[in-house]
């Protein structure tokens, strides 16, 4: 319990920097997700099969792959990194954009028939169809599942922990190296933490869905 | 594939849809190309960084990694499935001072990074790497199985439970014989797709030095040198996502096959049953 209050300091940059991590790549796998199922519905043939290709891919990779991808490949590329962290928010955000997209994908496929069909017969093109009237309707019935997909980003947003990002769990590491004699402690207050953002949001994740059950 | 989202494009649309296809091509394969030339010119193709693959040695090696995923991955699963149901069965009791301690520890279960639970184990309890990687995917996972079960449960028409009690079964026997089979047949899919998630966490093992793949191509690119890495590393990564795919084509195979047989079963079932319904309202 001693070791919680007196590393309360480096616990609370930990949860800052696991929450920044968290926001930052979760608001880029949203918009890079969205624009991946656009491209997944589009008449377009090349993007339908570049975003088929990316979404499989990056759902069949492991995210410590990516991770490894990101911190040790890419600097070979000549995409060198002054620190980990954006390395880290790159391959959280590609991670996670392809499950968006399959969430987005599901929500479009969710909407009526009649709502597509009555803004192509009233002259709308894809573009207009896609924007105006699928997606917002699409997006709506998604945003429970899409709150579990942010849940489990702050979840795997601690594998930046094992590659030299100094978030909740790289801090708790380190604080279980230190004091070895309470490392129980130490954990459980890093667990703590992490329970404090992944608990609210999925509480406020089954209101959501409630409502949206009701509305329908 | 025909969609209701855009008309069936004519003649300019699909030339344009072609060239927009052709043109992306060549941005990816110009992205494609350079990222392969940049590293062929740091010489990362050439046969001396290779050649270590033409050694039986390091295949066996890596065949090991591939073993201790796999092992890891199947134990966890049962265990996760065996424990899974338990849980479920307790959330789900009538009695307050069972369901709800059940649901406290299932929010802090599911709340929890694996690999978090995992170097807890390996610290606080000073098991193997192995036991750690297992027990923080099996409990992790018994956790989301048991959330899964129960929204099957849940899903079910309310008149199963009522007539499991109705012919004098009690509320478990009720769970387990009427629900519990029913709600894994309709939520095999959710599940078999979460089977795919925890094959791709026990990549995790490598953060917590369980020798798995990961960690397996990491140790022998330290023994032959940093020359190698981006060759194992490349072997690596394709023999996982090798892997990972042919589970996910077996559970959408399984998803397909169980939706095809669930539809035609519900279907068959009401269309038989209302006739004779009506006829004895009649």
């Amino acid at each position: 319990m001693q070791v919680i209050l007196e590393n309360l300091p480096a616990y609370w940059d930990g949860f800052l920097r696991t929450l920044f991590l968290s926001v930052v790549s979760g608001i880029l796998a949203l918009i890079v997700g969205t624009i991946l199922a656009a491209a997944r519905v589009s008449p377009v043939a090349a993007l339908r099969g570049f975003s088929m290709f990316y979404v499989e891919v990056m759902r069949n990779t492991p995210l410590t792959i990516v991770f490894f991808f990101c911190a040790v490949v890419l600097p070979r590329l000549g995409v060198t990194f002054q620190q980990f962290e954006p390395a880290a928010i790159l391959a959280l955000s590609a991670y996670t954009s392809a499950f968006v997209a399959e969430a987005v994908r599901s929500g479009v496929n969710s909407v009526h028939v009649g709502q597509a069909e009555a803004a192509r017969s009233i002259g709308m093109k894809f573009s207009q169809t896609l924007t105006l009237i699928i997606l917002p309707q699409a997006l709506r019935t998604v945003v429970p599942p899409m709150i579990n997909l942010l849940i489990a980003l702050v979840k795997n947003s601690s594998i930046a922990g094992g590659f030299y990002v100094m978030e909740l769990f790289g801090y708790g590491r380190q604080l279980a190296n230190a004091n070895g004699n309470a490392v129980l402690w130490v954990l459980l207050g890093v667990a703590i933490f992490y329970l404090l953002i992944t608990v609210p949001l999925g509480i406020l994740a089954g209101r959501v869905e409630r409502k949206v059950a009701i509305a329908r | 594939m025909t969609s209701v989202l855009y008309d069936v494009p004519g003649p300019k649309a699909r030339r344009n849809s072609r060239i927009a296809s052709i043109v992306g091509a060549l941005v990816i394969l110009a992205g494609a190309a350079w990222g392969v030339s940049t590293l062929a010119r740091q010489g990362l193709f050439n046969a001396d960084r290779w050649d270590i693959f033409s050694q039986a040695v390091v295949w066996q090696f890596l065949v090991q990694g591939i073993g201790a995923t796999l092992s890891a991955a199947a134990l966890a699963a049962v265990i996760a499935a065996v424990l899974a149901f338990g849980v479920a069965l307790l959330r789900m009791s009538d009695v307050t001072w069972i369901r709800v301690p059940a649901t406290v520890v299932l929010e802090f279960l599911r709340g929890m990074p694996v690999v978090l639970m995992m170097f807890f184990i390996l610290l606080v309890f000073g098991s193997s790497a192995f036991v750690a990687v297992v027990a923080g995917l099996a409990l992790y996972n018994a956790a989301i199985f048991a959330e899964i079960l129960r929204a099957g449960i849940q899903s079910l028409p309310k008149g199963q439970r009522e007539a499991g009690l109705a012919i004098g079964l009690t509320s478990f026997k009720t769970r387990v014989l009427v629900e519990l089979p029913q709600a894994v047949r309709r939520m095999l899919p959710s599940l078999v797709a979460q089977l795919v998630v925890l094959l791709k966490d026990t990549s995790l093992g490598y953060i917590v030095t369980y020798e798995e793949l990961l960690r397996k191509v990491n140790i022998l690119s330290d023994f032959y040198g940093a020359k190698y890495l981006f060759s194992v590393f490349f072997v690596g990564a394709a023999l996982y996502i090798l892997i990972n795919l042919t589970v996910s084509r077996i559970a959408i195979w399984i998803e397909r096959r169980g939706s095809k047989k669930a539809a035609g079963g519900v279907a068959a079932a009401t269309t038989s049953v209302r006739p004779t319904a009506e006829s004895t309202t009649l």
